[in-house]
């Protein structure tokens, strides 16, 4: 079983570190991971995409022409990606800013309001763990319990009281999709 | 008293350093560099450091300081020689690591590891030779030659609208924060060899004591390159390179 | 103790030289490898193992403080990207005559001159060919995996303590700046002054027992630098003879055959599984030592096939090494390039495939 996905969005709406939840929570399940950010100038400001490979096996190409499951954060991305998704593949997007929607009818497309929902929550910084809730919804890649451990792994002890913070944005992802 | 009195080991009142080996130096008669080399050896042996010491040797006419004075060397590439001491430095802090370097290899091309090596305090001596010239590659213009100076490559004299100004490198190093002691010496007359040797050995334990960086510019003639005689040029030292290059401590804390 | 981490390939670098009880880094920061020097700046191992880590003032005091660290036996480092290693070709080469172990990092970006940050394999020719002045060659291990960049660090310094030459890890900015799933191994202990006296008793360490140290690339004697050269060309055909590696993936009865490095020998994997959906037998050679290229694999592989297409993220460097492996000159070699820091993606590589090869 190999999931392949990409996340695209701009600099500084999580995009990077969204992906490295997503691959540590795959480490924690023992699958081979690879985590590939586009790197360089266009981190501050511009857009950024990161893709995420989770597989039983050996992982192959860090470089892929399409994917299972792609995640769009701005318009420049869903222009950029909608044709990567594979035929049947998933496409996430959030509607905050979006003028020009996707038009693929062959594959699956969803929209989810990630951006009102960290208003709900009040918390602007949910935002990124709203977007992964809503694609665990669509695609069990990873279980929420492994996505807890990674951030228990990943953040520094100090940090470790907004975990549940955090899963709370998680669930509150999952109930956007519908 | 004959000459089996005078060899008498009760008679001897000179001898040549023991860390000096009996390699015919390439050293022109009349330079410099064979002075300071046995300073050096003379105060390595008397600090007891013959097994602790690694010297770092420059390119230019000292390159081959390795093969006279018996201690640990490594040659540097040129102007490299206070980037290899400080990481012989910090990887063996127990030792005592000095460079010894020309004008050219300190104040032209390797300016910036002299200048960097200093600010961050290693706690290496720097043992400087200034004679204001390149003397292995023929007698060309270094940083430190005088105003109207000639060279091989300033034929008609060094000027300041071509050339700049002459490079009072020991100033410019004083100012750092991470010198503890500068001075500048000269190695012409016996008073003079015993003050360098004194401040040579300040440098050594210095550098031991963990104070930071010391450096010792020993203003020097090399009459190959100037053209002179040895005496000329020493003459020719006291009377125009010492108005340029004062002699005496610059910075000492 | 083994530890199982998600990390990127310059972080899982660092670790491992930690781990494989270096005694010291030198470094100057430069994109997209800064990750090196940081990394090791925060874990500190000078507090642990003892390890000296020093932001040097430029790549050129970087290099030349890894030829002093060389010099006194100790296991030393350095890192940088395309531009950066350029600047240190007069030290490493100076590492190579003086008979020295190191281990070199490039992670290469795109040139030439200052050119982009983006991923590259343009420096091949730098790495395998010499680089510096002199007749010198380094041993240049490629990595196609974060796993690989942590694993080379072992061998890179095993290699070059056992031949006392240097070695350099040559890396395309891909694979320092992913992130995969990395086995690092257990903490050695750093060599203690007695045991690095017993491994290198070359090294400037302070004269023992009236034996004096002179660590040197100098020699003005013709007749005494022809016999130094000699020794260093004896070594380089004992690297050539015994230490050649790579990977062989279907190339036994393979139709067409794809040489790549790096990391585009794995995205090559991936258009060897679309081109076998099409029916089409292709294999693929990894070299894994750039020098020594493993010539032989390539003309084993060669004898059966149809064509070779060489992948590179460069104009065409390692295709000459592959012409020279092979000895059929009638067999089509074609290469496929990316250049300015692109990565071609799957398709494209199978497009060239079947455009270069298989409809011709």
């Amino acid at each position: 079983m190999k999931t392949e996905i990409i996340i695209a969005g701009f600099g500084g709406q999580g995009v990077l570190s969204m992906g490295k939840i997503l691959a540590y929570s795959g480490l924690m399940e023992d699958k081979e991971v690879t985590w590939m950010p586009s790197y360089g100038p266009e981190q501050r400001g511009g857009t950024a995409n990161v893709t995420v490979i989770l597989s039983d096996e050996r992982i192959s190409s860090p470089i892929l022409n399409s994917y299972d499951m792609v995640v769009v954060l701005n318009q420049q991305s869903l222009d950029k990606f909608q044709s990567k998704v594979k035929p049947g593949g998933i496409l996430i997007y959030d509607n905050y800013g979006i003028h020009t929607p996707p038009t693929r009818t062959d594959i699956k497309v969803y929209c989810i309001e990630a951006m009102n929902a960290t208003f709900e929550l009040g918390n602007n910084k949910a935002f990124n763990m709203i977007v992964l809730g809503a694609m665990l919804k669509l695609n069990s890649i990873v279980t929420i319990e492994s996505v807890v451990k990674a951030l228990k792994k990943t953040l520094p002890e100090r940090h470790h009281h907004m975990i549940p913070m955090n899963e709370e944005a998680l669930r509150k992802g999952m109930s956007l999709i519908k | 008293m004959d000459i089996n009195d005078i060899i008498k080991p009760e008679n001897l009142v000179y001898t040549k350093p023991r860390l000096m080996n009996d390699n015919h130096m390439h050293y022109c008669p009349g330079c410099s560099h064979g002075v300071v080399h046995k300073l050096i050896a003379e105060v390595i042996d008397e600090l007891g450091m013959e097994e602790k010491s690694v010297g770092v040797s420059p390119v230019g006419c000292s390159v081959f300081a390795y093969n006279y004075i018996d201690i640990d060397w490594i040659e540097a590439a040129h102007g490299r020689a206070p980037a290899v001491a400080t990481a012989v430095k910090r990887l063996m802090p127990d030792k005592l690591v000095f460079t010894y370097q020309g004008d050219g290899d300190l104040a032209a091309i390797g300016t910036c590891e002299t200048i960097q090596a200093a600010n961050r305090g290693e706690n290496i001596a720097i043992i400087f030779i200034n004679n204001a010239i390149y003397g292995m590659t023929g007698g060309q213009m270094a940083p430190t030659t005088l105003i109207g100076m000639k060279t091989a490559t300033t034929p008609y004299g060094r000027r300041v609208d071509l050339n700049g100004y002459p490079f009072k490198v020991s100033d410019t190093m004083a100012l750092l924060e991470g010198t503890c002691y500068v001075t500048r010496q000269s190695v012409h007359t016996p008073a003079a060899v015993r003050k360098a040797k004194a401040a040579i050995k300040k440098a050594f334990q210095n550098s031991m004591a963990g104070k930071g960086t010391s450096m010792v510019e020993i203003v020097s003639s090399c009459n190959s390159g100037w053209k002179m005689s040895p005496v000329d040029a020493n003459k020719w030292m006291s009377e125009h390179m010492f108005s340029q290059y004062p002699l005496g401590d610059i910075k000492d804390i | 103790m083994e530890e199982v981490r998600l990390m990127k390939g310059n972080e899982a670098l660092a670790l491992a030289a930690i781990r494989y009880g270096c005694d010291g880094y030198f470094g100057y920061p430069i994109t997209p490898q800064s990750e090196v020097l940081e990394t090791l700046e925060q874990q500190m191992p000078w507090e642990t193992t003892g390890m000296v880590v020093l932001q040097a003032e430029s790549e050129v005091a970087a290099i030349n403080m890894v030829y002093a660290g060389a010099a006194c036996g100790k296991c030393v480092f350095t890192s940088s990207s395309s531009p950066g290693i350029s600047l240190m070709q007069e030290g490493i080469s100076y590492i190579a005559a003086s008979e020295l172990p190191a281990l070199i990092i490039n992670v290469m970006r795109g040139g030439p001159g200052l050119g982009t940050i983006h991923p590259s394999q343009a420096d091949y020719f730098q790495a395998t060919k010499g680089g510096g002045h002199g007749d010198y060659h380094l041993i240049t291990l490629a990595p196609s995996s974060v796993q690989e960049m942590c694993d080379f660090v072992a061998l890179g310094w095993d290699l070059a303590f056992k031949y006392r030459t240097p070695a350099i890890i040559l890396a395309d900015g891909i694979v320092g700046q992913m992130m995969e799933k990395v086995v690092l191994p257990p903490q050695r202990p750093r060599r203690t002054d007695e045991e690095v006296k017993k491994q290198c008793p070359w090294a400037a360490t302070g004269k023992s027992n009236g034996k004096k140290h002179i660590v040197t690339s100098l020699e003005l004697d013709s007749e005494k630098m022809e016999v130094n050269n000699e020794r260093f060309q004896r070594t380089y055909r004992e690297i050539e003879k015994y230490e050649k590696r790579y990977e062989a993936i279907d190339t036994e009865d393979c139709d067409y055959l794809i040489v790549a490095f790096g990391t585009v020998a794995r995205i090559c994997q991936k258009t060897v599984e679309m081109a076998n959906e099409h029916g089409a037998k292709i294999g693929i050679i990894r070299p894994i030592t750039l020098w020594p290229f493993p010539y032989e694999a390539i003309a084993e592989a060669a004898k059966h096939t149809k064509g070779i297409l060489v992948v590179e993220l460069n104009a065409g460097q390692m295709i000459e090494d592959v012409r020279l492996a092979v000895s059929d000159k009638n067999m089509p070699i074609k290469h496929y390039g990316r250049l300015g820091g692109i990565v071609p993606t799957p398709d494209e590589i199978l497009d060239a495939l079947t455009n270069e090869l298989i409809n011709d």
